[in-house]
């Protein structure tokens, strides 16, 4: 091994060893990266999911009357501030209560389950990790008796 | 039986481009898988899960072929069941048990009821909870009278709680049942009911529990505890490690390593199961 490989051996072994090194850092950084916020791709990657979960729910038959009549655009605004909140990032869900904003929708338990495909074929579309899957997944469940027979 | 199963396979064959008019209000796996007795579960446990996807006003049910084959013993099995709600279930099955030594077989029929009493599986923080009966027949009751069975019919009783846990840990869908069941049966039944050392009700106790890797895949295990009626052979308890596939709402299909331990004087008797499930 001659000189010049050597020192360029050594300053890849210092690069490698400074990245190490921030990794390690607990803090902002370190902690940013296990939150589910950043696991669906930001304040980006969340508006983008529900912009693809709509387009499913308007495709599925079983579901799609639920959303005929309705503000589109204020939807997806609400619903990406709520799944935003709700994962951990720098948002605030501005809408109404779960009971307030289902009454008189009728939702059965099949449609709940009928949206909880939609988002899941949505999640699939956009790469998003098993594990963040089911994170979110987790989250939302709890809605279920808020939603369902209002 | 090979006339009976040819119709079984045809039926499961034509349930499934059926997609369109197939009861679909649940998530996939929901429904769990078709257990030996024809109750959705498992495959040695029924869980408290109601078999297929029907919520709601829906009706649905399955179709099932079971195999389990162990070193000295073979079961085969056809099944179904009707469902209605995501709240009650009846089934029935038709065990074909082949004793490849003796070249002789043992027949029984199930037929079983299960009423979701409270609770979802997903959706409160309480386990779904479900009873159910069997009521189960020998069709052949030479072999099990010879080894001391006392009855060639009986009933079955159980209680059986399922959970999910949609993020449990390492962030996967978690799954847990627990199963108690009031019995008499010596082998499943197919050694028919009672015996010499006791003609009584035993309460046992059953479990599952599983992983999904994936939302149409999950690895797990399952053990039964069973009763020990008869003095000419000691009985074992059952269990199986197991993978599920549902590819979608329409098919599933379970295999499995079995452990049976002794049957009837034959020791260790370990093996696979396969089993396929039409749902509609």
């Amino acid at each position: 091994m001659n000189k010049l490989q050597k020192s360029f051996f050594n300053l890849v072994g210092l690069a490698c060893m400074s990245v190490l090194s921030v990794a390690a850092v607990p803090g902002p950084l370190a902690h940013a990266s296990d939150s589910l916020y950043d696991a669906l791709g930001g304040t980006t990657g969340i508006e983008k999911l529900v912009e693809e979960l709509l387009f499913n729910v308007a495709e599925d038959r079983r579901i799609r009357h639920h959303f005929m009549d309705i503000d589109v655009v204020r939807l997806h605004e609400k619903l990406s501030e709520q799944i935003c909140e709700l994962a951990g990032g720098p948002c605030t869900y501005t809408g109404d209560d779960m009971v307030k904003s289902h009454t008189g929708m009728d939702v059965t338990r099949s449609d709940f389950n009928a949206l909880v495909e939609g988002l899941q074929l949505a999640m699939d579309d956009l790469n998003i990790s098993i594990s963040a899957q089911n994170r979110l997944l987790a989250l939302l469940a709890p809605m279920h008796d808020e939603i369902v027979g209002r | 039986m090979k006339i009976k199963q040819i119709v079984m396979t045809s039926a499961l064959l034509a349930f499934l481009p059926w997609g369109a008019e197939a009861a679909e209000g649940r998530l996939l796996a929901t429904g769990g898988a078709t257990t030996t007795e024809g109750a959705a579960g498992g495959g040695l446990v029924p869980w408290a899960v109601i078999s297929g996807y029907t919520e709601d006003d829906e009706m649905g049910g399955t179709v099932a072929l079971t195999r389990a084959q162990v070193d000295d013993y073979r079961l085969d099995v056809t099944a179904a069941s009707f469902s209605y709600k995501n709240r009650f279930e009846i089934s029935v099955a038709a065990q074909q048990f082949t004793l490849e030594n003796l070249g002789a077989e043992l027949r029984q029929q199930v037929f079983g009821v299960k009423y979701r009493v409270a609770g979802d599986l997903i959706y409160t923080a309480m386990p779904q909870v479900s009873v159910g009966a069997l009521y189960k027949r020998n069709t052949r009751y030479d072999i099990p009278e010879l080894v001391g069975s006392q009855r060639e019919n009986d009933w079955e009783a159980y209680i059986a709680a399922s959970k999910v846990w949609l993020a449990g840990p390492f962030d996967r869908s978690w799954l847990a049942n627990v199963t108690v069941r009031a019995t008499r049966a010596n082998q499943f039944g197919l050694l028919g009911f009672g015996g010499d050392l006791n003609n009584n009700y035993d309460v046992r106790f059953e479990a599952a529990a599983g992983v999904f890797l994936n939302r149409s895949l999950a690895v797990g295990l399952e053990y039964r505890q069973k009763p020990n009626n008869l003095s000419f052979a000691r009985e074992d308890d059952a269990m199986s490690a197991f993978i599920a596939w549902f590819p979608s709402k329409r098919v599933a299909l379970v295999g499995a390593f079995l452990d049976l331990g002794s049957i009837a004087g034959a020791e260790n008797q370990t093996g696979y199961y396969l089993n396929l499930q039409a749902s509609f």
